[in-house]
C-alpha cells in the first residue's frame, strides 16, 4: 500500500533514504566516536569497573599535572609545521625535476616513488640502523671521509629532523600528486609566458604556481592532518633507537631521546591502553581534535581566498 | 523546531547517549559456579616464547591433563601484558581463563580494577596455605591491599655475572663487594680502542642497558618508596641520592656517560649471540638467572662465573642481596570457568614435583619454600648463587601500586635525565618526580 504523503514530506523521504548510507556512516564512525569521547572526559573509567562521574578532575590532570604533555604536544607541532612545509616543498621539487627529465623518467619515478611502498615499520627499522650513531653505515661513511656524523635518532636535537628525513625517503606519494599537476598546466601559458619575456623563475611563479595552488593546499591539509596523528614511525624509531629490551613484560615511556619524539598520539594510547586512564587519553584525544580541526579550517577558509583571488 | 526545544533535544540526545555508552562499558563478568571435574576447555596465556620455553610449558601442560583428564588446556605464547590487558577488559570467548605476565609491575593494577579474580576464596575452598607455600616476599608482589589475585610462577633474582678471565687478566682475585671496591674493579676491567670508544668496559652502568633499569640497581641500596599513606617518597629517601651519585660515579670511572652511551649502541640484542657480554664487550654484567642457560647454551669462549651484585659501602652487611621480580598467574575475573582454571594455576604455581620441573627445564628460580629445598633442583652451582639471593632477607622486590608500573616508568624515565647530566638540582628534581608519581596515582584511583 502506498503511503499518502504529500509531496515535500515524500521529498523530504527520499532525500533521508539517499542519504541514509552517509548519515549511518557519519553516525556509527563520527558522532558516536566523538559524543563517547566527550562522554568518557568527564569519567573514571578503567575500562573494567562501571565508569563514575569526577567532573573536570581529567582535564585539570591533562593541562595541569601531566608533564608529558606539554613536550608531547609541542613535538606534534613541530612536526606539522616542520615536517609537511619540508615535504611540500621536496615533493614539489622532486615534481618540478622529474617532469623535466626526457631520459629515463621512468626508472627515476619509480626508484622514487618505490620507498613509498615499503610498511612503514619495517622502513623505520632500517632507516634507524643506516643511522646508528655507533655502527651504522652513514656514520661510518661520514668518518671515513673525516666527519663526525651526528648520533640522529639517539640525539634529542636531531631525532626530530631523522625523522623529517625519514618522511622524505617516503616522499612517492607527494611526488606523483605533483607530478600529475604539473603535467596538467596547459603548456600554452608556457608558451605565452616566453613570449613575454619570462624566465624560469617567472614561469613558475606566474604560471606554474597558480595552477597548482589547489593542489598545493590539498598536500597541505592532508599532511596536517595526518601529521597530527603521527604515532608509528615515531614510537618504532624511539624503542628501536633506544636500544632497550622490550619484553612480553616490560612497559617504557615513549619518546626517546628525552621525550623528543613523543607525540600526542602515543600519549593517548600510553594513557589508554597501558594505564588504562581513559579519561585521560579521551582529554588528550579531544584536544587533538580541536587543534586539527582550527588548523584545517584555517587552511580551507585560506585557501577558498586564494582560490577566489584567482577567480 | 522553535529555538526552544532545541536545548532539551541536545541534552536528551546526549543524555540517551550517555546511558547507551555507560551500558557499552560493562565488560563481561566471570563465575566460580563451574564444577571442575566435568569436562572444558580451558585458555591459558603466556609470555614464553623460545622454543624450549615452550616446550617446557607444553610437557608442563601434559603433565596437567594427566592429573586432570577431564580439563583441555589450550595454550597460546608470546604474549604481552598489553594484550592480556586488552583481551580481558574486551571479554567475550575468546578472553583467555589463566592468565601469566612476566612483570609484578601491573598485578596492583590487576588486583584493584578487579581484572583478575581473587585467589584467596579459591585457596580456602581446596586447603592451600599461602603462607607455608610462598616465600613473604613473593606473596607481597602478587598481591595489593588485601587482594591476592595472582600467584607466583616462579621468580626471578638478579645477579652479577663476570668474566673470570677479563678479571685473571686484570689481576681481579674476588668479585667485587662494595660500590667502591666495583667502581675501581670496573676501571680496571675497562680497555679503550681510540679516542671515544672501547675494546671493553668493566661494567656498563647506563640505565638503558638490557636489564640495567634503575629500579634493578637501586634495589641495592633497599629503598622505600612510598610512605605509610602509599604517598611517593623518593625525594625524602637518603639512598636515592647516594644511588644516582653511586652510578654517577661508575660511569666517570669508565670515561663518562656520553662515552659509554655511544658504545652502548654498538650491542647486539640482548637475546641474541651478539648479546654484549657473550661477545666480551662488557665484564660484568647485571641479569637474571635465566643467562647462565643461554650463556651454556651459546657456548661462551671465556670461563664465567656469578656473584651477588655489590652493595654500597655504608650497607655492606646487606651484601648478597639483589633484586627480586618474577612470572605471576592468575585467573580472568570474565572466566567463566574460574574453577577449573583454579585448577591450573594451583598445579603450576603450588605442585611442588611440577615447579621443579619448570624451574629446571627453563632455569627460573624455584617459587615455594618445597620445591627450593627440593633433592631434583638443578645441582649448577651458578644457578644455585640466585636462590640464596632469593631468600636473603635484604633482597627487594617492586611494592605494588593501583596504577601498575606507572612509578617505575617515571622513575626510570627521571633516571634518564640524571645520568645525561640533564637534571641540575636533583632534590627540585625528585620533589617533582614524587608530585607527578602522587598525581597519576591519585588519577587512576576511583
Amino acid at each position: 500500500m502506498a503511503l499518502n504523503l504529500s509531496n515535500p514530506a515524500r521529498r523530504r523521504l527520499r532525500t533521508l533514504g539517499f542519504l541514509s548510507p552517509w548519515l549511518v556512516g557519519f553516525s556509527v564512525f563520527f558522532a558516536y566516536p566523538l559524543i563517547a569521547t566527550v562522554y568518557f572526559s568527564f569519567m573514571h573509567y578503567n575500562q573494567i569497573k562501571e565508569p563514575t562521574f569526577v567532573g573536570l578532575r581529567n582535564w585539570t590532570y591533562v593541562f595541569e599535572q601531566m608533564p608529558l604533555f606539554g613536550p608531547a604536544l609541542r613535538n606534534t607541532l613541530w612536526l606539522v609545521v616542520i615536517m609537511v612545509a619540508v615535504r611540500v616543498v621536496f615533493g614539489l621539487s622532486l615534481g618540478l625535476l622529474i617532469t623535466k627529465i626526457k631520459t629515463g623518467a621512468g626508472f627515476f619515478r619509480t626508484a622514487f616513488y618505490i620507498p613509498y611502498l615499503a610498511p612503514p615499520v619495517a622502513a623505520t627499522v632500517a632507516f634507524v640502523f643506516l643511522l646508528n650513531p655507533g655502527s651504522g653505515p652513514v656514520n661510518e661513511i661520514l668518518g671515513a671521509v673525516g666527519i663526525s656524523g651526528p648520533n640522529w635518532f639517539n640525539d634529542p636535537d636531531t631525532a626530530k629532523p631523522s625523522l623529517v628525513l625519514l618522511s622524505l625517503w617516503g616522499i612517492g606519494d607527494l611526488m606523483v600528486i605533483f607530478m600529475a599537476a604539473l603535467l596538467d598546466v596547459p603548456k600554452e601559458q608556457y608558451e605565452a609566458a616566453e613570449l613575454d619575456g619570462a624566465g624560469a623563475f617567472a614561469k613558475f611563479r606566474y604560471v606554474t604556481w597558480p595552477s597548482i595552488t589547489p593542489i598545493v593546499m590539498f598536500a597541505v591539509v592532508t599532511g596536517v592532518v595526518q601529521t597530527m596523528q603521527y604515532y608509528t614511525q615515531a614510537l618504532v624509531a624511539g624503542k628501536v633507537a633506544s636500544g632497550v629490551n622490550i619484553g612480553p613484560g616490560s612497559v617504557i615511556q615513549p619518546g626517546y631521546p628525552d621525550h623528543s619524539t613523543l607525540t600526542v598520539p602515543q600519549l593517548v594510547y600510553q594513557m589508554g591502553f597501558q594505564n588504562f586512564n581513559t579519561g585521560a587519553a579521551c582529554v588528550l584525544s579531544l584536544v587533538l581534535f580541536a587543534i586539527a580541526m582550527a588548523v584545517t579550517m584555517l587552511l580551507m577558509r585560506k585557501r577558498s581566498g586564494l582560490l577566489s583571488a584567482e577567480d | 523546531m522553535p529555538r526552544w526545544r532545541m536545548p532539551i533535544c541536545a541534552s536528551a540526545t546526549l543524555a540517551a547517549a550517555g546511558l547507551l555508552l555507560s551500558g557499552c562499558a560493562n565488560p563481561s563478568v566471570g563465575s566460580a559456579n563451574d564444577d571442575p571435574t566435568k569436562p572444558v576447555t580451558i585458555k591459558f596465556w603466556h609470555g614464553w616464547a623460545t622454543p624450549g620455553e615452550v616446550k617446557a610449558v607444553n610437557d608442563s601442560i601434559d603433565r596437567f591433563e594427566k592429573l586432570h583428564p577431564n580439563i583441555h588446556v589450550k595454550a597460546t605464547g608470546n604474549v604481552s601484558d598489553e594484550t592480556i590487558n586488552q583481551a580481558l577488559r574486551a571479554g567475550g570467548d575468546k578472553a583467555p581463563d589463566v592468565v601469566s605476565s612476566f612483570t609484578t609491575n601491573n598485578v596492583g593494577q590487576y588486583c584493584d580494577s578487579g581484572m583478575w579474580a581473587d585467589l584467596d576464596p579459591f585457596m580456602k575452598k581446596t586447603g592451600l596455605d599461602k603462607h607455608k607455600t610462598f616465600p613473604k616476599t613473593l606473596l607481597d608482589y602478587t598481591s595489593y591491599h588485601g587482594s591476592q589475585c595472582a600467584l607466583p610462577l616462579l621468580a626471578d633474582a638478579f645477579g652479577m655475572y663476570y668474566n673470570k678471565d677479563a678479571f685473571d687478566e686484570a689481576g681481579i682475585e674476588r668479585p667485587p663487594r662494595t660500590m667502591s671496591e666495583f667502581e675501581e674493579v670496573a676501571k680496571k676491567l675497562t680497555v679503550r680502542s681510540g679516542k671515544r670508544s672501547y675494546k671493553r668496559v668493566g661494567f656498563m652502568p647506563n640505565f638503558r642497558f638490557y636489564q640495567n633499569s634503575p629500579d634493578r640497581l637501586f634495589a641495592q641500596w633497599g629503598p622505600g618508596y612510598f610512605d605509610a599513606d602509599g604517598d611517593s617518597r623518593l625525594a625524602d629517601e637518603p639512598s636515592t641520592y647516594k644511588f644516582f651519585k653511586a652510578a654517577g660515579q661508575l660511569a666517570d670511572a669508565q670515561g663518562g656517560f656520553d662515552d659509554l652511551e655511544r658504545f652502548r649502541m654498538t650491542f647486539g640484542d640482548e637475546m641474541s649471540s651478539q648479546n654484549a657480554f657473550l661477545t666480551q664487550k662488557v665484564a660484568m654484567h647485571l641479569d637474571g638467572e635465566w643467562r647462565g642457560l643461554m650463556l651454556n647454551e651459546a657456548k661462551a669462549k671465556f670461563n664465567w662465573d656469578v656473584a651477588p651484585l655489590p652493595v654500597p659501602d655504608d650497607q655492606a652487611e646487606t651484601y648478597g642481596r639483589g633484586f627480586i621480580t618474577g612470572t605471576v598467574a592468575g585467573i580472568a575475573h570474565s572466566s567463566k570457568h574460574q574453577n577449573a582454571a583454579w585448577e591450573l594455576v594451583r598445579f603450576l604455581t603450588a605442585d611442588t614435583k611440577q615447579v621443579v620441573n619448570f624451574a629446571n627445564a627453563i632455569h627460573n628460580v624455584p617459587s615455594t619454600y618445597a620445591a627450593l629445598k627440593s633433592p631434583d633442583l638443578d645441582a649448577d652451582p651458578t644457578f644455585r648463587t640466585f636462590f640464596d639471593i632469593l631468600e636473603n632477607k635484604h633482597s627487594k622486590a617492586l611494592p605494588p601500586s593501583v596504577n601498575g608500573g606507572a612509578y617505575v616508568v617515571a622513575l626510570m624515565d627521571f633516571a634518564y635525565g640524571v645520568e645525561a647530566g640533564r637534571v641540575s638540582d636533583l632534590r627540585k628534581g625528585l620533589k617533582k618526580l614524587d608530585e607527578q608519581i602522587d598525581a597519576d596515582t591519585l588519577q587512576s584511583k576511583s
